[in-house]
């Protein structure tokens, strides 16, 4: 009996050495997280591989309109970081509903071809694209990239922040930035139209990136204009998206060399919560 | 002092349902993305001046989960020295067990995004361990060794308290696992009314989210119906009975109060402390229909054990840590 006990107790013990090693495994100092994918074939578009001819290439232009006001945007209360009350001076709001100075143009809207590419395919893009965390913000809030092309994530902010991406297509990823300047890559393997991102640290943090595979995408300014540059002729749908308004849709048809104008608007009484 | 160390750590668990019901209500669960490692610390030396935001809470729980864990291993090592009953010996055991499992579902379920599957898990293990820490505080207090009134004979022998009072639990235990689903299912605000559902008894409309709502809502009624047919079947039967008149009565007032925070949970948009608070009051009315139910089972324990239960009573008033 006095054996057993020993023996037991001999084992409880080994647990409890066990549990308390794994929870101080690495200890100390923090591990720079690289998520980096395998890179596809950057921007390349399904099927036969036809090239655009600069020779016919045309325009698709036109400005993203707001009819009614604008719902307010929602305030931020960053009290649960010190270190994000203190690089914000000033008050701040969402970025939801960015409209020009009449109010009348809506910004933050993601513009891209959505049919009628066909068979043609793209050079892959030259460079990364990139989302930068400073004062405890996104930015850009809502910005496009291309199928395989690196996104440069970056940490600028004196205090730690995890970026969680949320597709639906893609794989969901949640990186731990904990040093300000880290820097990590991530690449999306397959076309998403948005992908959500959010910081868990930071509930008022979020944005939103287009992963498409090809490059006729954009996103309104203040200004609420877009520009898709050098389409092939032929007939296109042409969606734009905003994050609480939902989607707008209008076809065009494109002649050789030939630039349309193509305006969008939104309903200010679409939005939902 | 077994006892009262087995209510303390029955007590702190509580605690760790409130710090883990926070994270969810927060949104924080995924505020760590690592684990066992906190952003590629130890999570015993993460900086506290890095606890911001999410952080604290999610960071916080796994520190008072360790600490739980801590005091189940110290718990199950004594009740295996000093505990002469098998069984008890084997149940810190299974504490033991379950609060190992309960960590690995933790760090799976923000490891793999929390997966509602194991989310839902997560809690319902919690439950159960919760139970468990209860029920060793409940068999190594005085009164149930000493058998609610001196021997095994003196206690209750009710054949329907029996079964009610187990129903009950199992009632409330499953209506737990049904909020859990609700709330790992993002379902919480799908009825966003109470208490009607979009200004009907019944909603007009249904979707997987609105019907595992209101399988929540019907659920409390059922639970309540449970636990009044109990309780009035103790003040009825058992009046003089203080080891269930309580416990019968605190239970009472317990799930009416979980009704009501229930109902402004969805009524303030899932205020975080609220929402928390009606995690913990639903764990509390788990416990309180569990030691009813066990007090009500007591009877059928073997005479055996008080004898012996008493002797090592006697033994540890003498200070002495052996086993008889």
């Amino acid at each position: 009996m006095r054996q057993r006990t020993v023996w037991v107790t001999g084992l409880f013990s080994a647990a409890a050495v066990a549990l308390a090693v794994s929870t101080l495994a690495c200890g100390g100092g923090s591990k720079e997280a690289t998520t980096a994918e395998p890179a596809a074939a950057a921007g390349a578009a399904g099927g036969g591989g036809q090239k655009v001819d600069p020779a016919t290439a045309g325009d698709v232009t036109g400005t993203v309109s707001l009819d009614g006001a604008a719902p307010k945007n929602e305030a931020i209360k960053m009290n649960a970081d010190p270190v994000c009350l203190r690089e914000n001076k000033s008050p701040q709001f969402q970025e939801t509903y960015m409209v020009g100075p009449d109010g009348k143009t809506l910004a933050n809207v993601f513009v891209y071809v959505k049919d009628g590419l066909g068979n043609y395919s793209f050079d892959p893009p030259t460079g990364n694209a990139t989302i930068d965390q400073k004062e405890c913000r996104y930015h850009p809030h809502v910005f496009g990239m291309r199928v395989g092309q690196p996104l440069e994530i970056v940490n600028s902010d004196p205090t730690l922040h995890n970026i969680h991406a949320m597709p639906k297509t893609n794989s969901e990823f949640n990186t731990g930035q904990p040093i300000q300047n880290m820097k990590t890559t991530h690449t999306f393997t397959a076309k998403e139209v948005m992908v959500p991102f959010k910081c868990d640290v930071h509930g008022w943090m979020n944005a939103y990136v287009g992963v498409l595979d090809h490059p006729y995408f954009a996103v309104t300014g203040a200004d609420g204009k877009f520009s898709l540059k050098g389409l092939p002729p032929g007939t296109y749908t042409i969606e734009a998206w905003h994050e609480k308004l939902g989607t707008q849709t209008a076809s065009v048809t494109l002649g050789a060399k030939e630039t349309k104008d193509v305006p969008i608007t939104f309903k200010a009484a679409a939005a939902t919560n | 002092m077994l006892h009262r160390f087995a209510t303390f750590v029955a007590a702190c668990t509580a605690v760790l349902v409130l710090a883990g019901s926070l994270v969810t209500s927060t949104g924080s669960g995924l505020s760590v993305p690592d684990w066992p490692t906190t952003y590629g610390w130890s999570m015993f030396t993460f900086p506290p001046s890095k606890w911001v935001g999410g952080i604290l809470y999610e960071h916080g729980h796994r520190l008072i989960a360790s600490g739980v864990g801590f005091l189940t291993i110290v718990l199950a090592v004594w009740l295996w020295i000093a505990e002469p009953r098998r069984w008890m010996r084997w149940l810190g055991v299974s504490a033991l067990g379950a609060v190992v499992a309960q960590g690995v579902l933790g760090g799976l379920t923000v490891l793999f995004f929390l997966p509602a599957p194991v989310s839902t898990a997560h809690a319902g293990l919690a439950e159960i361990f919760f139970c468990i820490t209860v029920a060793i505080a409940l068999f190594t207090s005085r009164g149930w060794i000493a058998g609610y009134g001196g021997s095994a004979e003196a206690g209750v022998d009710d054949r329907t308290l029996r079964g009610v009072a187990t129903a009950t639990a199992a009632l409330v235990y499953t209506q737990i696992i049904v909020g859990a689903t609700m709330r790992h299912t993002d379902a919480g605000l799908a009825i966003p009314t109470f208490p009607l559902a979009f200004g009907h008894i019944v909603p007009p409309v249904w979707t997987a989210k609105i019907a595992v709502h209101y399988a929540h809502r019907v659920g409390a009624l059922v639970v309540l119906s449970a636990i009044l047919a109990t309780a009035s079947h103790i003040w009825y039967h058992h009046r003089t009975r203080r080891e269930l008149m309580r416990p019968a009565t605190l239970l009472v007032l317990l799930v009416l109060a979980q009704i009501a925070l229930g109902g402004l949970t969805v009524l303030s948009g899932r205020d975080m402390w609220i929402n928390s608070l009606h995690v913990v009051c639903g764990a509390l009315v788990l416990a309180t229909s569990l030691v009813v139910a066990l007090r009500s089972w007591r009877v059928r324990f073997a005479d055996g054990e008080v004898a012996r239960a008493r002797a090592v009573r006697l033994q540890t008033d003498n200070r002495s840590w052996v086993r008889a």
